[in-house]
């Protein structure tokens, strides 16, 4: 992912999509064929499929699923990371279930939902949050055992209680943990909501995009991917990098 | 009026690899009245911050019994200075300090002037990284005596700073106290630094550390400026003492 920074000049990213436009252009017009069609074909497939109302509605029911699964991924995988990361008998209890699911493969996870509990809304944002809840559980545990045991002890001289040394201490000791599981989240998670809802679901950019796939039909397939991947895009910039830096505020 | 009794029958550390079990406290007994400043003097590794841990009550695994003094509604109030600041770097140093107030002390005003008294009205809203070591060690002193303890523990708080940072410090140290007496246990190395402090020194041995002795100090505080005063004092106390506490 690449970094933002404040005053970092912006024409190395402009220069680097414009040429990878020309480069699509160039090799759209050599090869002249429906699998392949020009940039300017699936702007106006994406223009056309914005104004009629379809592409927003697929692109919104898949939005509102990966932030279902994405929250519900990193609620519960912080919840185990943290009480993993702090009890040695947990962790050691633990360790064996967290690698069978590490190695899960998406899929099999995907399709067991879908046996298990029918083709749900629910089997498919559970199928998602178990994929993610381990690589999750995986990096806060290494926060909760950095923990600084000097702070923990100096809340309970003090009385902190539970709920404020959660709040004041662990959380945003964990805060840079927990933010490097997020973004690799959702670069993970909305992958994952595509596959789901190409096996699944009835609604949804990858339900779309398996309907296109069986009309050949690339144009709209690439203009569903680039509207997806911008929207995708701006959350990692509007939202997850300024959540960052304002974690980070304290920092020298 | 006694207000704490430290009666430590034992403490113990369990063995490690191959360091062996180690017997680091031993019959070590002492009293505080309300409002002394007692100092624990005693070399170095000698388990002077076990005992505070264990009147903290953060080490629970020891034989014998601590008495805390009481607390107005509930369990008495320890303000802790450690020997590092231990403040929460995300949080600004008034946010630090008012962190620790109980829900009926949070008064602002109180915070602000204890903040002004420490002369850290100008970093109010800094987050400690940007504190100088000093400085962080005056926000930990502010932050203990901003929850107005029933008891004040200090581990060597003013360590590894230049003798007149230290001395700033400790005068601040003992204008802060006048401001709002209470109990005080400070632990020191530095028998010069007990000697300008307390009202009484307590001796530890080398380990098991026992109580090795205990001398008030009779001269008022504010003739306690002269080095050479300090000096003879200290002669004395290491000519009473010294075979208990050669290293001191």
């Amino acid at each position: 992912m690449i970094p933002l920074r404040l005053r970092s000049p912006i024409w190395p990213y402009i220069a680097s999509i414009a040429a990878l436009l020309v480069l699509w252009e160039v090799a759209a017009s050599i090869i002249q064929s429906r699998v392949l069609p020009t940039p300017m074909a699936v702007l106006l497939v994406l223009v056309r499929d914005v104004a009629d109302g379809t592409l927003p509605y697929h692109l919104m029911i898949t939005l509102a699923r990966v932030a279902a699964s994405f929250f519900l991924a990193l609620l519960i995988g912080t919840a185990i990371g943290v009480v993993m990361g702090r009890s040695v008998l947990l962790d050691r209890l633990g360790d064996s279930w967290l690698i069978v699911f590490l190695n899960l493969p998406a899929l099999v996870t995907i399709v067991l939902c879908y046996v298990w509990f029918g083709l749900t809304e629910v089997a498919a944002i559970l199928a998602v949050t178990i994929n993610k809840i381990p690589n999750v559980v995986v990096t806060v545990r290494e926060g909760a055992r950095a923990l600084s045991r000097d702070l923990l002890e100096m809340a309970q001289v003090f009385q902190f209680g539970r709920w404020k040394t959660l709040r004041h201490v662990v959380l945003p000791a964990l805060g840079p943990f927990i933010i490097a599981a997020a973004r690799s989240g959702l670069a993970i998670v909305w992958k994952i909501v595509l596959v789901v809802e190409l096996l699944g679901r009835s609604s949804g950019v990858g339900f779309q995009i398996n309907l296109f796939f069986q009309l050949f039909d690339v144009a709209s397939m690439l203009a569903y991917t680039i509207a997806f991947v911008a929207v995708i895009q701006l959350l990692e910039l509007g939202v997850l990098q300024p959540l960052e830096r304002r974690a980070n505020r304290w920092r020298r | 009026m006694t207000a704490l009794e430290v009666d430590i029958r034992e403490k113990r550390y369990p063995a490690v690899g191959r360091a062996g079990a180690n017997l680091a406290l031993q019959a070590l007994r002492f009293e505080a009245a309300r409002g002394e400043l007692v100092c624990i003097v005693g070399p170095s590794g000698c388990g002077k911050t076990t005992l505070l841990n264990i009147i903290a009550g953060l080490d629970q695994a020891y034989s014998g019994q601590v008495t805390l003094p009481s607390g107005g509604d509930g369990r008495p109030m320890i303000g802790y200075v450690f020997q590092n600041a231990r403040l929460l770097p995300w949080r600004t140093v008034l946010e630090n300090i008012e962190l620790v107030l109980r829900p009926g002390q949070s008064h602002r005003q109180r915070v602000l002037d204890l903040l002004a008294v420490t002369g850290l009205g100008d970093v109010a809203h800094v987050y400690p990284e940007r504190l100088s070591v000093g400085m962080g060690r005056r926000v930990a002193l502010a932050r203990a005596f901003a929850i107005d303890p029933q008891l004040l523990l200090l581990d060597e708080p003013f360590v590894s700073l230049d003798e007149p940072t230290a001395d700033r410090l400790r005068q601040l140290l003992l204008e802060v106290w006048r401001r709002q007496p209470t109990t005080v246990l400070f632990v020191t190395h530095d028998l010069r630094e007990a000697i300008l402090l307390a009202d009484r020194i307590v001796l530890l041995s080398p380990p098991p550390a026992r109580v090795a002795a205990s001398i008030p100090i009779t001269v008022p505080r504010e003739a306690r400026h002269d080095d050479a005063m300090i000096e003879a004092l200290r002669r004395q106390v290491l000519g009473e003492f010294g075979e208990s506490v050669r290293s001191v």
